[in-house]
């Protein structure tokens, strides 16, 4: 089994169009939440998300070519960019077989989806544009990768809800493990902001009036999010003989079902995902000192993730650092994961913790060290990130710093 | 007899949770019923369906009993129209 470096990040969310910006803002404690500007509130009990601000398409793709990609593969392709320009590979390294795409993606183009369904129901247009399917295709962006840096070796997408991108990015990590490829493209993007999307979650009642607080006692529900994160991953020997920066390594993975309720999440299923993450990087969990949390600021989810950490880390749980950067970034649902692993090998890498933002009070069923508010110098060996999905399908990755 | 407002609440939930209405009285816990946080979601979409109202997350939140659930209809139906929380 091959050692794996992450050697090239990208990111566009609701903090920034780049990995430098999201950084910063993560860094900060500051929050891209906001008053959302790309659908009618009037319209909505919920008023606030993170959206990716001032975000115009043709800044990016052609127009022709922005016509063609629906706005969450838009995301995908740009931080793929980010990524691989941030790699040093030399893109035109990239067009053969050895090099795999694996992105994740809850609801794909459903914004071109919504669009299409208004002419359709609401204009009465009888007809709905030809491009619909093309945009609206999950596997849309990792098309639109291989197509753009002409990569022919193995590309799909996963749809686990919210574990979409975790799931990616620990099949990109076992492949290039096991030898399946030499260079991996994997993360996930993510476009929520439809008015039928947005009405299906308002349903739900589980999306905050006010803002995303993890772990708070005062918490109302999650906060929405967009935007796309990707990472290159590569061999570490390999990284290391081209002298490649490495901003960390992925060490382990691991997946479980809950077997249980379509949303309500389970303590079991969560603590089984994390220690088979653990198991399959020979981690010992004494040695993890952040974990960037799945921590979606929902009633339910908060008490049930603190119950599975506890279990899984015993004692040590009580000296380990978490936070939940949806506080920030919000949750962005198939490119959570993503955004979070971006979040987490920079934080290995820099030796800084980014905090829980919009924290207030305590929760005793939330009794971890949840890095309230303020940002944390820490040098941490080995970090953990938690992706639970409704539909109780639950992945875990695990990063280890590179000295 | 419950009173017809009552009685369309009942009904409401008997119908969204596949279970004969005999079952469900205003006494009946959420647990006999086997209703679950998803479950009461459900019943709440279909009892804003059933009187063309609106229940505000917050007061969805405080309802903890089948009796709790019928007197926040009632209100909620008396805000929009004063006569038909009679039932009529």
């Amino acid at each position: 089994m091959r050692r794996v470096a992450i050697t090239g990040i990208g990111v566009i969310s609701a903090l920034g169009k780049n990995a430098c910006e999201f950084w910063s803002a993560l860094e900060q404690g500051r929050s891209g939440i906001a008053p959302l500007e790309t659908v009618d509130r009037s319209k909505l009990r919920f008023q606030n998300g993170a959206e990716v601000h001032g975000y115009n398409p043709i800044d990016h793709f052609e127009e022709k070519h922005a016509d063609f990609i629906d706005r969450f593969a838009q995301f995908g392709v740009i931080a793929a960019r980010e990524a691989i320009r941030d790699s040093g590979l030399d893109p035109s390294s990239l067009d053969n077989e050895s090099t795999t795409i694996i992105t994740g993606s809850c609801v794909g183009g459903q914004c071109s989806e919504d669009q299409g369904f208004v002419e359709l129901y609401q204009k009465d247009r009888g007809r709905v544009h030809p491009l619909t399917i093309a945009r609206t295709m999950a596997n849309a962006g990792a098309s639109h990768i291989s197509m753009e840096f002409g990569i022919t070796g193995p590309a799909y997408t996963i749809s686990t809800a919210c574990s979409s991108s975790n799931h990616a990015i620990g099949q990109a990590y076992w492949t290039v493990r096991n030898g399946g490829a030499e260079v991996a493209i994997t993360g996930g993007s993510e476009a929520v902001f439809s008015m039928g999307f947005l009405k299906a979650w308002e349903a739900m009642r589980v999306i905050s009036p006010d803002t995303c607080r993890p772990f708070s006692k005062d918490r109302t529900g999650m906060i929405l999010g967009e935007g796309g994160a990707m990472l290159v991953l590569e061999p570490l020997d390999r990284a290391l003989a081209r002298g490649a920066r490495i901003h960390a390594e992925i060490v382990g993975f691991g997946m479980s079902a809950d077997a249980g309720h379509i949303t309500q999440p389970s303590v079991e299923g969560a603590e089984r995902a994390i220690r088979s993450a653990l198991r399959d990087g020979g981690v010992p969990p004494e040695q993890v000192g952040y974990i960037n949390a799945h921590g979606t600021a929902t009633q339910l989810n908060d008490p049930t993730e603190t119950a599975a950490i506890r279990a899984v880390f015993e004692k040590h749980a009580d000296r380990l650092a978490i936070s939940s950067t949806k506080s920030m970034h919000g949750h962005a649902l198939g490119a959570a994961g993503a955004l979070e692993a971006v979040a987490t090998i920079l934080a290995l890498r820099k030796g800084v913790l980014p905090p829980t933002a919009g924290f207030r009070q305590a929760d005793p069923d939330c009794d971890l060290d949840i890095i309230p508010n303020e940002s944390r110098r820490a040098d941490v060996e080995f970090a953990v990130s938690n992706s639970f999905a409704f539909g109780g399908l639950n992945a875990v990755l695990a990063f280890r710093r590179h000295a | 007899m419950p009173d017809p407002l009552t009685q369309r609440v009942l009904s409401c939930i008997a119908a969204t949770q596949r279970i004969s209405p005999e079952k469900v009285t205003i006494d009946s816990s959420f647990q006999e019923l086997g209703i679950d946080s998803m479950d009461g979601i459900n019943i709440l979409f279909a009892l804003e369906n059933e009187f063309d109202i609106t229940i505000p997350d917050e007061q969805a939140k405080q309802i903890r009993s089948i009796r709790e659930m019928v007197e926040g209809i009632q209100k909620l139906v008396a805000e929009k129209s004063p006569a038909k929380a009679q039932g009529q």
